[in-house]
């Protein structure tokens, strides 16, 4: 099992504790709106796009495309370093939010922009997984 | 009350650089305090005549109130006293705070300071925390992202929508070269070619290391007092005639637009303030952290069509001599890149062209230019338009 220790944690808050209590479980939670349906991510205690505080878990379907994506060929930090070269990608959610992650589980000279993905989880620690995505299915 | 426009009602009357590039004698508080003397000894002033001091923090040696312990160290007391956290678009932002301090008689005569120390004075871990504290520390950092790879996905999202090459980017950063080799104090000088730019490290595609920007020490600073009292200064008084702000997000992953930026709204109210438009601008200083940035700055800021920036690059335009000459001092991709004050050196470029003092990079008969910052990732921005004539 790869060591992923030294690398950057994230350090959930009581707003995003659900969020990564559910990666945990695998699951991929967003934000949806009670008043107006938005869905938004990174977890807020209000909605962006009408201000209601009625802001709702929702399990995401996990399938998403690439946005824009870099190979990086020097890593941020020796904790990368063995999975350098690693991809840094923006996905599109099919529920609409963007997201930062990694693509994997594929050849990277292979990824594109517009690249359907979907989610998969990477457990670092008995706490923390960590969703990354590979090519669709 | 009618709203008051900033146009032509304060002016530039000093701007002086300290040495860049490695400076290991200095830190960044004394280079701060150097470039802070340099500029007084330009605008023929004594310090006593200073009644404003805005800074930047330094990430060498921050300071808890920055601009409070500049002022202590050289013994100075302003009525209004500023220190900003971070560059890029912060560091012209000051300019319309600085302005807006002098028109309202909060001060006088406001002296802007900054320097930081980014190539002597960091320790590794520092260097370590600034690069892993751009991102979202939960959404981003975790994935291994470096700041290069930030602006990796803007530059390959304008590549996949408008067709843009590497080829075209490398030619910012040959331009920016060739005009740092007429500059005495540039830190790089040695030409480089497109093939150059192609041939060096891939660091994060599609970015080489020659798209990246030095790292460096140094300082700026310039001075600011009403136009009204401009004239009493030796030097020929640069006005502020057009200064606007546009911010769009701090992380990339929220931007709302990869491939157009905040530039937009700040370059339409720079404009608008100035009466003036991009055909007007002898010259423009762009941000240029890294080569797409200029890129991306040069549509939204209006110097050519959205997606044909490409182009407009890879014709040369930008060199000194053709249509819209920029970065005259060789920006941060070859001139100096100290982080927090990096943009301050394109004002000062700015200040001595506009002056005629830019001696063998001189653009002829230059009246009027563009100056733009931008911080974060592309998130926000800053433009300032600066010329001869105040009406
Ligand atoms: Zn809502």
């Amino acid at each position: 099992m790869t060591d992923h220790s030294g690398k950057i944690f994230p350090r959930p808050s009581p707003e995003t504790a659900v969020y990564w209590d559910a990666c945990r479980e695998h699951k991929l939670m967003i934000q949806q709106c009670h008043s107006c349906n938005h869905f938004q991510f990174y977890p807020r205690i209000m909605c962006t796009q009408c201000m209601s505080s009625e802001v709702n878990w929702v399990q995401a379907s996990g399938k998403a495309e690439v946005l824009s994506f870099t190979i990086v060929r020097h890593p941020v930090s020796k904790a990368y370093a063995e999975e350098t070269p690693y991809v840094v990608a923006l996905i599109q959610l099919s529920e609409g939010p963007t997201l930062m992650s990694n693509v994997i589980e594929c050849d990277l000279e292979t990824v594109a922009i517009g690249m359907p993905v979907e989610v998969v989880f990477e457990n670092w620690s008995e706490e923390i997984s960590i969703p990354k995505f590979k090519p669709a299915e | 009350m009618a709203k008051q426009s900033l146009r032509g009602k304060v002016a530039i009357v000093g701007a002086a650089d300290t040495e860049v590039g490695v400076v290991s004698d200095l830190g960044a508080t004394q280079l701060c305090v150097d470039a802070a003397r340099r500029v007084l000894d330009d605008a023929g002033i004594k310090k006593e005549q200073i009644d404003g001091l805005i800074t930047c923090n330094s990430m060498a040696e921050p300071y808890m109130y920055h601009a409070e312990t500049i002022a202590e160290y050289m013994q100075i007391f302003p009525q209004y006293c500023m220190a900003i956290g971070a560059g890029g678009s912060s560091t012209f932002s000051v300019m319309h705070h600085a302005a807006s301090a002098i028109l309202t008689g909060v001060c006088d005569t406001v002296l802007i300071s900054m320097a930081d120390s980014l190539r002597s004075g960091l320790s590794r871990e520092q260097a370590m925390l600034v690069q892993a504290s751009t991102g979202h520390a939960q959404f981003e950092s975790p994935y291994g992202p470096t700041v290069p790879a930030y602006y990796a996905l803007i530059a390959q999202a304008h590549m996949h929508k408008y067709g843009t090459t590497a080829e075209q980017y490398a030619a910012i950063a040959v331009a920016c070269r060739k005009h740092a080799a007429l500059h005495p104090a540039a830190q790089k000088k040695d030409p480089i070619t497109v093939e150059d730019v192609l041939e060096s490290r891939m660091i994060a595609d599609p970015l080489h290391l020659l798209d990246c920007s030095l790292v460096s020490d140094g300082g700026s600073a310039i001075i600011m007092t009403s136009a009204e009292r401009a004239a009493d200064f030796p030097h020929q008084p640069l006005y502020l005639l057009g200064v606007g702000e546009g911010h769009s997000h701090e992380y990339v992953s929220q931007a709302r637009n990869l491939t157009t930026s905040a530039a937009l709204e700040s370059g339409k109210r720079a404009y608008t303030m100035a009466g003036l438009g991009p055909a007007d601008m002898d010259f423009a200083q762009l941000y240029d952290c890294f080569t797409p940035t200029v890129l991306i700055e040069l549509e939204d800021l209006g110097f050519c069509e959205k997606g044909e920036a490409g182009a407009f690059v890879e014709s040369g335009a930008i060199e000194l001599g053709n249509s819209l000459p920029v970065n005259t001092h060789g920006g941060l991709l070859s001139h100096c890149h100290p982080g927090n004050p990096g943009s301050m050196y394109h004002l000062t470029e700015a200040v001595f062209q506009l002056r005629h003092q830019a001696g063998e990079r001189q653009v002829k008969d230059a009246e009027v230019a563009l100056v733009h910052g931008q911080g974060g990732i592309m998130s926000s921005h800053t433009t300032l338009i600066i010329g001869r004539e105040r009406d």
